[in-house]
C-alpha cells in the first residue's frame, strides 16, 4: 500500500464528509470561475474587453448568467422522450464530479488536528476510476441527443459518442507509460514517483497525446464537433433550455477542470512545488501545495482557452482520422518503446546496450518523418499535374448501372 | 451489519428490478439504459468486495464501449421507429427460451461446482501483493497462452470483419477536392473553374430543365445536366433567350 493511501485510511467519517462537501464546493468555485475567466481570456485575444458590467471587471458574470438561466422558461419538447430527457442532464452534471474524488490537491497538511492529504481516497487503480467516470458520463450527452426526438441533437449525440470513444482510446494508451513507469495505477504513487522529473519531461510524446486527447474528451474548440453551431445548431443540447442546460453547462467546465486536474497529477507532479522551488512546500503548513496545484490547473486551463481563441473547427473526417489514424498509432508504438528502456533498465542493461536502443529509436523516427515528409511532397506534386480529368458534371442521384451507361 | 451488505440489500433489488425492466420495457434504447445500469451496478459490486480493477474495467470496457456502441446503433436505426414485437423468423422464440435455460443450466452447475465441497479463500490472500499485480501474475503468467489465444482469436475476427465490410472506392471518388480543384483550373477552359453555371432564369423560370441564360442573352447548354439532356427533358431554349437587346460596339461588324 502507498503511502497517500496509509495516510487517507485512519481519516475519520467526518473529515471524509467535509472532504466531499469541499470538492464539491471547489468545483462550483471554479465553474464560477473558469466561465469568467474564458471570457475575459477570449475577449482579450479578440481585443475586446469582455463582459465589464455585473461587478468589479465584470467578475460577477457567471453568477448573473447563473441566475439567467435558472429564471427562463423550461421547455420539454412534445417529441421528447420525457424521462430520458430530465434523466440527461443529471447524469452529465452527477458524474462530472466523481473523478475529483482521487485527485491529490495538497501535499501532507494538517486539517483540524489530523495529518491527512487533500484527497477523498486513494484506490490502487485511481486513473482507470477516472477514465470509467468520464465513459459514463457520455451518456449524458448521448441520451439527451437521443431523447430530444429532434435531428440535430440527433446527430450531435452520435458525434459525440463516436468522438468519445475514439478518443478515450488515445487517452488511456497515453496512460500507459506513465503506469509503467509508476509502477502503479494510483494517483498517489505517480505523485510520488515524480519526486525527480516531472512526467512532462520524461514521458513527452504521452503528455502531447493526453493533452490532444482531452482535447477532443471534453468536446472542447478545435474538437467540438459534438455541438459545432455552424452545423448542428448547438448539438445534442438544442432542444434544453433553463435549469438543464445550465447543468450540461456546468458539467462541460467541470470536465474540463477535471481533465486539467487529472493532467497536472499525471504529468506535472500534482501539488509538488515546481524543481528549484521544493522549499515553499511546507510554507503555511503545507497549505501551499494547494496553490501550485491550483497554478497548474489553471495553466491547462488557459491552454484550452488558447486553444478556443486561436484554431478554427475540424472537419469531421479530419477529426477521426487523426484520432485513429495517428494518435492512437504514434502512442502504441511510443509504449513499445517505454516498455522496452523500462525492461532494460531493469534487467541491470549496460549504460551502452541502452544508449544504442535509445539512438537506434530516434535514428529510426528520423527516417519515419523524412520518408513521411518526402512521400507527402511528392503527392503533391502530382496533385500538382493532374491528368485528363473529365468535364465537371451535375451531382447526380445513384442510377442503376445499366442507365447511367446508356446516358453517356 | 458491514457497510458491504447494506449496500447489497440497496442495490441488489434495484438491479433485479434494472434487469427485468430491461427484458419488459418496449423501447430499444429504454432497454439499453437499464442494461447499463445493470453493469454499472454489477461494477459496484466488484468494487466492493475487493475487486477493484474488475469493477472498473467492467465500467470502462462494458459500459463505455460496447454499450455505448449498442447505443449509437441503436441511435442510428431512428428515433422514431417503433421495434417490432412480431415474431419475424420462425421458431426464433422457442430457440431463445431454450438456449437462455440452457446457459442459466450451465451457468449454475459451473458455479456449483466452483463452490460447492469447497473453501473459498477469499479474496484477501489472492490480493496478497496487490489486487492488479494478482491479476497480472495469473494472467501473464500462468494463463498467458489462453490469454493470448484469445486476444489472437478476438482479432481475426475484427480483420475478418474488416475484409467483409471492405468495399473497393471507384477511382474517381478517390481523387480529393484538391485535385479536383486544380484539375479545374488546368482544364481546357477556366469558364466552368468555379463549377458549372446554375439552371434557371430568374424572374422567368428557376426550374433545373431551364437552360440558364448567359450574360450575352444566349441560352447555356452547359447549365443543364446531361442526364435530362439526353432524356429530352430538357424546355425549349429558344423561349428564355432575350431578343431585340442593344447590340454592342462593333459586334455587327463581326
Amino acid at each position: 500500500m502507498s503511502e497517500y493511501a496509509s495516510i487517507l485510511l485512519d481519516d475519520p467519517v467526518w473529515m471524509i464528509v467535509v472532504k466531499g462537501l469541499l470538492v464539491f464546493v471547489l468545483c462550483v468555485l471554479l465553474t464560477l470561475a473558469a466561465v469568467y475567466g474564458e471570457r475575459k481570456i477570449v475577449a482579450r485575444m479578440q481585443l475586446r474587453v469582455g463582459p465589464n458590467r455585473a461587478g468589479p471587471g465584470g467578475m460577477l458574470v457567471s453568477l448573473a448568467d447563473g441566475v439567467k438561466l435558472a429564471l427562463k422558461e423550461d421547455i420539454i419538447p412534445k417529441a421528447a422522450d420525457r424521462i430520458v430527457f430530465i434523466l440527461a442532464p443529471v447524469i452529465s452534471a452527477a458524474t462530472c464530479f466523481l473523478a475529483f474524488a482521487v485527485i491529490p490537491m495538497t501535499g501532507k497538511v494538517m486539517f483540524f488536528g489530523e495529518e491527512t492529504i487533500m484527497q477523498l481516497t486513494d484506490i490502487p487503480v485511481g486513473v482507470l476510476y477516472v477514465l470509467a467516470a468520464t465513459s459514463i458520463g457520455v451518456y449524458g450527452i448521448v441520451l439527451a441527443g437521443w431523447s430530444s426526438g429532434s435531428t440535430y441533437p440527433l446527430l450531435g449525440g452520435l458525434r459525440s459518442s463516436a468522438q468519445v470513444i475514439s478518443y478515450e482510446i488515445a487517452m488511456g494508451l497515453s496512460f500507459v507509460a506513465v503506469f509503467m513507469y509508476a509502477g502503479s495505477m494510483s494517483t498517489g504513487d505517480i505523485v510520488q514517483a515524480q519526486s525527480q522529473w516531472w512526467n512532462a519531461v520524461v514521458l513527452f510524446p504521452s503528455f502531447v497525446i493526453y493533452v490532444i486527447s482531452m482535447v477532443g474528451e471534453t468536446n472542447r474548440a478545435p474538437f467540438d464537433l459534438a455541438e459545432a453551431e455552424g452545423e448542428l445548431v448547438g448539438g445534442f443540447h438544442t432542444e434544453y433550455s433553463s435549469l438543464k442546460f445550465a447543468l450540461f453547462f456546468l458539467a462541460e467546465y467541470v470536465n474540463i477542470i477535471a481533465v486539467s486536474a487529472l493532467a497536472t497529477t499525471l504529468f506535472l507532479g500534482g501539488p509538488s512545488a515546481p524543481p528549484g522551488l521544493g522549499f515553499t512546500e511546507s510554507w503555511l503548513g503545507g497549505w501551499f501545495t494547494f496553490i501550485w496545484f491550483l497554478l497548474k490547473v489553471f495553466l491547462f486551463f488557459f491552454l484550452f482557452v488558447w486553444l478556443r481563441g486561436t484554431l478554427p473547427r475540424l472537419r469531421y473526417d479530419q477529426f477521426m482520422k487523426f484520432g485513429w489514424k495517428v494518435l492512437i498509432p504514434v502512442s502504441v508504438l511510443w509504449i513499445l518503446v517505454v516498455a522496452t528502456l523500462r525492461l532494460l533498465t531493469q534487467q541491470g542493461a549496460s549504460q551502452f546496450l541502452i544508449a544504442a536502443f535509445t539512438g537506434g529509436v530516434v535514428l529510426v523516427v528520423l527516417i519515419a518523418t523524412s520518408l513521411y515528409e518526402s512521400s507527402k511532397k511528392r503527392a503533391e506534386e502530382e496533385a500538382r499535374y493532374v491528368p485528363e480529368m473529365p468535364a465537371p458534371k451535375f451531382p447526380v442521384p445513384a442510377l442503376p448501372k445499366a442507365k447511367i451507361e446508356e446516358v453517356e | 451489519m458491514t457497510g458491504e451488505v447494506i449496500l447489497f440489500w440497496a442495490l441488489a433489488p434495484l438491479t433485479v428490478l434494472a434487469a427485468l425492466g430491461m427484458l419488459l420495457v418496449k423501447k430499444a434504447v429504454h432497454s439499453a439504459i437499464l442494461l447499463a445500469f445493470v453493469m454499472i451496478a454489477l461494477a459496484v459490486f466488484y468494487l466492493v468486495q475487493d475487486a477493484p480493477f474488475l469493477g472498473v474495467v467492467q465500467i470502462v470496457v462494458y459500459t463505455g464501449a460496447v454499450m455505448m456502441l449498442f447505443l449509437f446503433i441503436l441511435m442510428l436505426v431512428g428515433v422514431d421507429s417503433s421495434d417490432s414485437l412480431v415474431e419475424n423468423i420462425k421458431g426464433l422464440r422457442g430457440v431463445a427460451i431454450f438456449t437462455s435455460l440452457a446457459f442459466a443450466a450451465t451457468l449454475t452447475s459451473l458455479i456449483a461446482r466452483a463452490t460447492t465441497g469447497r473453501d473459498p479463500v477469499g479474496l484477501e490472500l489472492a490480493n496478497g501483493e496487490g489486487n492488479v499485480q494478482g491479476l497480472a501474475g495469473l494472467i501473464f503468467g500462468e494463463y498467458v497462452w489462453a490469454f493470448e489465444i484469445i486476444s489472437a482469436l478476438l482479432i481475426t475476427a475484427a480483420l475478418g470483419a474488416m475484409v467483409l465490410a471492405h468495399t473497393q472506392k471507384s477511382p474517381e471518388a478517390r481523387l480529393s477536392q484538391r485535385v479536383r480543384s486544380t484539375a479545374r483550373f488546368r482544364g481546357e477552359s477556366i469558364g466552368t473553374a468555379a463549377g458549372l453555371p446554375g439552371s434557371g432564369v430568374f424572374a422567368r423560370h428557376n426550374a433545373v430543365d431551364v437552360p440558364a441564360l448567359l450574360p450575352d442573352g444566349t441560352p447555356s447548354d452547359l447549365s443543364i445536366s446531361n442526364l435530362l439532356a439526353q432524356r429530352g427533358d430538357v424546355q425549349e431554349t429558344k423561349r428564355y433567350s432575350l431578343e431585340g437587346l442593344p447590340k454592342l460596339d462593333g459586334e455587327d461588324k463581326k
